[in-house]
């Protein structure tokens, strides 16, 4: 997993609720076997236009929010099915942040899985934060993990909590692979003693 | 007396494969052997690339293609171009770690839970695990073998490990001698019919007693096998000196003085006098007649002497509706004698009961029948092995004259994934492991039966007790 960085970046606003997962990568692209790639296919049927081209109505296709790795959304962001799909296209898009007031139990703990970071402020926050992106579209908020903070030019900060071994994880890039990887010494001298008492396991395998 | 120190085989292979346990922190198991096919590893594969992280032992792991392979025209390229990625992916990705891959054109070719003992590649006292539920199948050896998703089939290959709770116990004893014309695959589905499919939830079982002990390596794959329908984590039994003759002089066993050091481990696993289980079942093995599911689930399962249950027979609300919409989607009618239930298909294969010996067991009793009118009866070896062996036992020609279909190796029917399914409304005698709905093909309806049981019904085109038929 990649760590997540402090950084200051442009925030996109999609202005919707319960956007659920099926509407992040509609099913008819699961059946690929890889899981990058899915940025292209991210919110594919606003996004896109039946012949192909660009949907220049759908929000995000606003030349102001290109580069974005900040979204902020409605509530109930990500319900619907459990895909990991659907985190994996928003990481794969560039978002790493997304705020709203409510997320989905499942794609929530997906998110840290794949270096998002999903902020959750109450509806008055949110209104704020809308506001202040509407009426200067292209504006850069800053994120700061270790500080638990985001700052906004209009004032609109604010303080967020995170569980202190998602934040170590998050700042660390640590996945679940990298937390065991933690014990690489404790693997490794296991291997080595098994190789002792039981070397056929290790012989001609 | 209750000896304190008495372990259980699982507790005995738990310990030996702790590699660290924090407070707080799920325990952290080492893994001998990582089995694969090509369905769920592509995305574990594409995870060790984004992060740029290497196979940690290739040397342990041994892959597969099973699943979407054809079991007709294999010289042909595979049509579904679906199909045909995962296998170029699978193909690839193994290139690309130096991976163990018995691809299409390998004459190690077959199912993976099948192939695997025919290499002596799982022993006794090892954790092995495979992105697929039947993993448990080489539980037969005394091994603890599970199945795991593709997140973890990644963390496995990256870090050797898993990080894992501990299951309870349970204890299967099924006690005395099985009647003559009962298999492995009748004490696996009387077991579910009497723990039901979440009967096993949370537990590793040991399958022990007389019945158990009587069993070929091959009939000890099938019950194991079938511990994921009991719903448990994994199915094992005892090593013993039947373990031992399979194993030793296979490809992956250990060779000369090895042999002995291994040997001497082996014999120290079996769970120790006066362990102690969470749960145990006790059955006996005379009171097992061959088995006909009837319903949806492995638990909706009878003796071929009974009839089809009514809802109202069911005590428990939750079974009377699960029966009730079982039937529906079956098409039988409550209190239907099992032997009256006529078939369109029969089905001998998987990672059930696709080795030598159902093969074997099969022919004797389709030997000089023929196929009734309207069914179609397709043989499926569980591998190339077992195709070749069966062709020099002359078991090929015995189905051929008989009216069957003689495939080529894979999971076929079992899953209905290569495009050999049933048509809607169709009936199956399957030797297979899910009657789940749609699992054949969609509205597909599938009876588990032994593969004595199938060839008998394809013969006579519904059900046979076949012991009433033989024992006269
Ligand atoms: S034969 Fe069936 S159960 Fe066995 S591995 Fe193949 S699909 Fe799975």
């Amino acid at each position: 997993m990649e760590p997540y960085k402090n950084h200051n970046s442009v925030a996109a606003l999609m202005n919707r609720n319960n956007v659920d997962t099926d509407q992040i990568v509609p099913k008819q692209f699961l059946k690929k076997v890889e899981r990058t790639g899915f940025g292209a296919h991210l919110f594919h049927d606003w996004r896109f236009n039946p012949d192909g081209s660009d949907d220049i109505t759908f929000e995000l296709n606003k030349p102001a929010f290109k580069g974005a790795k900040i979204l902020v959304t409605g509530d109930n962001f990500g319900c619907g099915s459990s895909r990991e799909h659907a985190p994996w296209a928003i990481a794969d898009y560039g978002f790493n942040t997304i705020i709203s007031t409510s997320f989905a139990d499942i794609f929530y703990n997906n998110c840290f899985k794949n270096s998002i970071l999903p902020l959750i402020v109450d509806g008055a926050k949110l209104d704020a934060l809308m506001n202040e992106i509407a009426s200067n579209e292209g504006v850069s908020f800053t994120v700061d993990l270790e500080n638990q903070t985001v700052t906004t030019p209009a004032g609109n900060g604010f303080s967020f909590d995170i569980e202190p071994f998602r934040k170590h994880n998050m700042i660390n890039g640590l996945d679940d692979i990298g937390l065991t990887l933690v014990h690489e010494d404790k693997i490794s001298t296991f291997e080595s003693n098994q190789k002792q008492s039981m070397p056929w396991l290790w012989r001609n395998a | 007396m209750t000896n304190v120190n008495a372990k259980t085989l699982y507790e005995k292979i738990w310990e030996a494969h702790l590699v660290h346990h924090e407070p707080g922190q799920a325990p952290l198991l080492y893994v001998d052997r990582h089995l694969m096919h090509e369905v769920t590893s592509p995305q574990a594969f594409e995870g060790l690339k984004i992060a740029n992280r290497p196979v940690r032992n290739p040397s342990s792991i041994l892959a597969t293609l099973d699943h979407c392979v054809p079991t007709k025209d294999r010289d042909k390229p595979i049509a579904d171009p679906i199909a045909r990625k995962q296998v170029e992916t699978m193909m690839a990705n193994c290139a690309t770690h130096g991976l163990n891959l018995y691809d299409m054109e390998n004459p190690n070719n077959g199912v993976i839970h099948i192939v695997v003992p025919e290499h002596g590649f799982v022993h006794p006292g090892m954790v092995t695990v495979c992105g697929d539920s039947h993993t448990a199948t080489h539980g037969a050896f005394g091994a603890l073998a599970f199945g795991i998703g593709t997140s973890e089939v990644e963390h496995v290959m990256a870090t050797q490990t898993l990080p894992q709770e501990k299951s309870k116990s349970m204890m299967v004893r099924v006690d005395g001698a099985l009647s003559e014309f009962c298999t492995a695959k009748d004490i696996a589905l009387a077991v579910i019919g009497k723990i039901g499919t979440a009967g096993g939830n949370g537990h590793v079982i040991e399958f022990a007693g007389e019945a158990v002990q009587a069993l070929s390596m091959e009939g000890r794959m099938t019950l194991c096998n079938m511990a994921i329908e009991a719903g448990a984590r994994a199915g094992m039994v005892a090593p013993d000196q039947k373990t031992f003759d399979y194993i030793e002089g296979k490809e992956f066993a250990p060779k000369g003085a090895d042999w002995g050091t291994a040997l001497n481990y082996w014999k120290s696993l079996p769970s120790d006098e006066g362990a102690l289980f969470d749960t145990t079942v006790v059955l006996q093995g005379n009171d097992i007649a061959p088995q006909v599911s009837w319903g949806t689930s492995p638990e909706q399962v009878a003796p071929v002497t009974s009839t089809v249950p009514t809802p109202e027979s069911f005590g428990d609300d939750n079974k009377a509706l699960a029966c009730k919409s079982a039937l529906n989607y079956m098409g039988l009618a409550g209190g239907t004698q099992i032997t009256d239930i006529e078939i369109d298909y029969a089905f001998i294969g998987s990672c059930t009961n696709g080795r030598i010996e159902d093969f074997r067991a099969a022919a004797k009793v389709a030997r000089g029948t023929t196929v009734a009118a309207g069914v179609t009866a397709i043989a499926v070896p569980g591998s190339y092995h077992v195709k070749v062996q069966a062709e020099e036992e002359g078991l090929d020609k015995i189905f051929l004259d008989a009216g069957w279909e003689w495939r080529e190796p894979g999971c076929s029917m079992c899953l209905a994934m290569n495009g050999d399914e049933l048509k809607e409304g169709q009936r199956c005698a399957s030797t297979s492991n899910r009657n789940f709905e749609g699992r054949q093909g969609k509205g597909g309806r599938t009876h588990l039966v032994s593969p004595a049981m199938a060839a008998a019904a394809a013969a006579a085109g519904k059900f046979v007790d076949i012991s009433a038929n033989n024992a006269s």
